[in-house]
């Protein structure tokens, strides 16, 4: 698939979501009679479910494929500039001091605050009195954030009740339940805005693999460039985040598989990783509300479980490089 | 067409060069050459904008590279250096067309006439045949000669190289700078490169700056300034030059316990 047209391409991810989609709109702990299939109120949180799927599987996939090609790391993903424990440390927050129970938006809004404001402070530990970031001092002031934060995280847990202690848990694993429409809305947009624009600018990411300074020799414009792109898969991620908790791996191994299967050439890869993710989510999800129904399994786990060993398959096959 | 105007330059409070000057005309093939630390590398990086000095300036045709904007400086000028981090199994075809990315409007897609250059630049650079190859799985000198090719796609007046022939055997060596040298001659690219090898430097240079401890040491052609004077002064080793008896070059000859006292 590494010659093939980008539009082959994006019309068999699309079959394959349109038909990814129809299998997830039937699958469920309800089973719904034909003749009641647009005016049961169970269709309707499942399109919801599903178009939150789509959105969050394609803004993570994006977010990961971006943090890859800014940090030349194979193992970047959305979460690793500490995001995840910024949202989580919100979410628990919200939840432990009981603001979550005043609205349904009270725990998506202190997730989302809690991962803008630890991107900002990472992103300011990180910057040199110059203006430039350099993206090794950024990975790891995001790793040492993250590991400070998890600790806060741990003793809020460590000293919450039991009811609080499920909530926290289950945000904590991810879960596309939604019960707001507008935040759906809301979020997608925003999902949409971003991923838009890393579209335009993706011949960009190409250059930026190749190094900073091998960038700025061919009229890059390395420092505005890279912020952009930070900001941009910053807001989808904790976006994603805080509608629907901590999804984990998806933004990982999606941009890996997507490289394999098509190459490195981001003016593709954007959104070939996003159609794929958003595949990857609805499939994921349908699998997490069915197998073991009416109790439903986190959806981060049935993401970890299924896309850990399939990736690790896709590694093996591909001999003497990390990067696929 | 290329004048270093009393450049100081460093990293944080790191001094590495100090007051130096240098006029490059058109055409030249220049060689940069002095012990480890000397400060070539930076030198060439404050020519290609990337490290501001603390002070002076560097004029292309007259104008301050500080002022050129850097899509518009890729045009003119083009980099190979070792630093670039080559990751991602991009195509040799596909590494030759980034070479383009200053000339690229908005959308990001090249058009017909930028496919064009970037195969005539893999003509010359002698890699048509490994344009379906893998960057990350071609060897060190076909490598070489696809990064070349991407700095010829930029259609540069002036090419840089940092060490353009570190890590390659003597084949590849001679293969990457006789391409280099062919491109100077023909279409009188300037070429300025950093050289670790005095006998490569004085094969292939026009002129040979040699830089000292962030200054310039002595600017010449090779006869004037390869001698084994200058090389125990600046690099402290005792060597022989003699004549190449082909091309009339300086050659240095070393030889294993020269440098003893006894």
């Amino acid at each position: 698939m590494q010659n093939a047209k980008p539009w082959i391409i994006y019309s068999f991810l699309l079959a394959v979501l349109a038909g990814a989609c129809f299998l997830s709109l039937f699958a469920g702990a309800v089973r719904i009679p034909a003749d009641e299939m647009f005016t049961s109120g169970i269709i309707r949180l499942r399109v919801a479910r599903i178009i939150l799927a789509i959105v969050v599987g394609a803004g993570l996939s994006v977010s990961g494929a971006v943090f890859q090609a800014l940090l030349r790391n194979p193992l970047a993903e959305p979460y690793i500039l500490g995001v995840s424990s910024g949202a989580g440390l919100g979410a628990a927050s919200a939840i432990v001091l009981g603001v979550g129970a005043l609205s349904i938006w009270s725990v998506p809004a202190m997730a989302f605050c809690g991962s803008v404001i630890t991107i900002l402070i990472v992103y300011r530990l990180a910057r040199e009195p110059n203006g430039v970031v350099p993206v090794y001092t950024l990975l790891l002031a995001g790793v040492i954030v993250n590991a400070a934060l998890s600790s806060v995280l741990m003793f809020i847990v460590s000293s919450s009740s039991s009811d609080e202690l499920h909530n926290v848990i289950w945000w904590l694993l991810g879960n596309l339940q939604i019960f707001d429409w507008q935040l759906l809305q809301l979020v997608s947009v925003v999902i949409l805005l971003c991923l838009s624009a890393v579209i335009l600018m993706s011949h960009k990411l190409n250059i930026i693999t190749l190094g900073e300074e091998p960038a700025g020799h061919l009229g890059l414009n390395v420092e505005a460039t890279k912020k952009i792109f930070f900001l941009l898969a910053s807001l989808m991620t904790a976006s994603a985040v805080a509608a629907c908790g901590l999804i984990g791996f998806v933004g990982l191994i999606i941009p890996h598989c997507v490289r394999l299967a098509i190459g490195p050439d981001h003016r593709r890869l954007v959104l070939a990783s996003a159609l794929s993710g958003a595949v990857f989510l609805v499939l994921a999800d349908s699998f997490a509300r069915t197998i073991i129904a009416p109790t439903e399994i986190p959806i981060g786990v049935v993401t970890t479980f299924i896309g850990g060993p399939f990736f690790l398959f896709l590694l093996k096959r591909k001999k003497n490089t990390y990067w696929c | 067409m290329l004048s270093i105007k009393n450049i100081s330059a460093g990293y944080d409070k790191k001094v590495v060069l100090s007051d130096v000057n240098m006029d490059i005309d058109k055409g030249d093939f220049v060689g940069l050459i002095g012990p480890n630390g000397s400060g070539k590398t930076t030198l060439l990086r404050v020519i290609s904008k990337v490290l501001a000095p603390y002070k002076g300036h560097v004029l292309l045709d007259g104008e301050d590279v500080a002022k050129i904007a850097r899509n518009k400086l890729a045009r003119t000028m083009a980099f190979l250096t070792q630093e670039i981090s080559l990751n991602l199994p991009f195509t040799v075809r596909q590494m030759t067309l980034m070479g383009r990315f200053p000339y690229l409007s908005q959308s990001g897609k090249e058009s017909d006439i930028d496919i064009a250059i970037a195969a005539d630049a893999m003509e010359l650079a002698d890699v048509s045949h490994l344009g379906e190859r893998f960057i990350t799985e071609v060897s060190g000198g076909e490598r070489q000669r696809a990064l070349i090719a991407m700095c010829l796609a930029q259609q540069p007046e002036i090419l840089l190289l940092d060490e353009p022939t570190n890590h390659l055997d003597v084949g590849h060596q001679l293969a990457v700078l006789d391409l280099i040298r062919k491109l100077n001659r023909r279409t009188n690219m300037t070429v300025v490169a950093v050289f670790h090898d005095l006998n490569l430097a004085s094969e292939y240079c026009d002129k040979v700056m040699v830089l000292d401890d962030g200054k310039v040491a002595t600017f010449g052609t090779p006869q004037e300034v390869l001698t084994s004077e200058m090389i125990l002064k600046v690099y402290r080793a005792k060597v022989l030059t003699q004549i190449n008896p082909i091309s009339q070059k300086p050659h240095i000859v070393i030889a294993a316990d020269m440098n003893r006292s006894d």
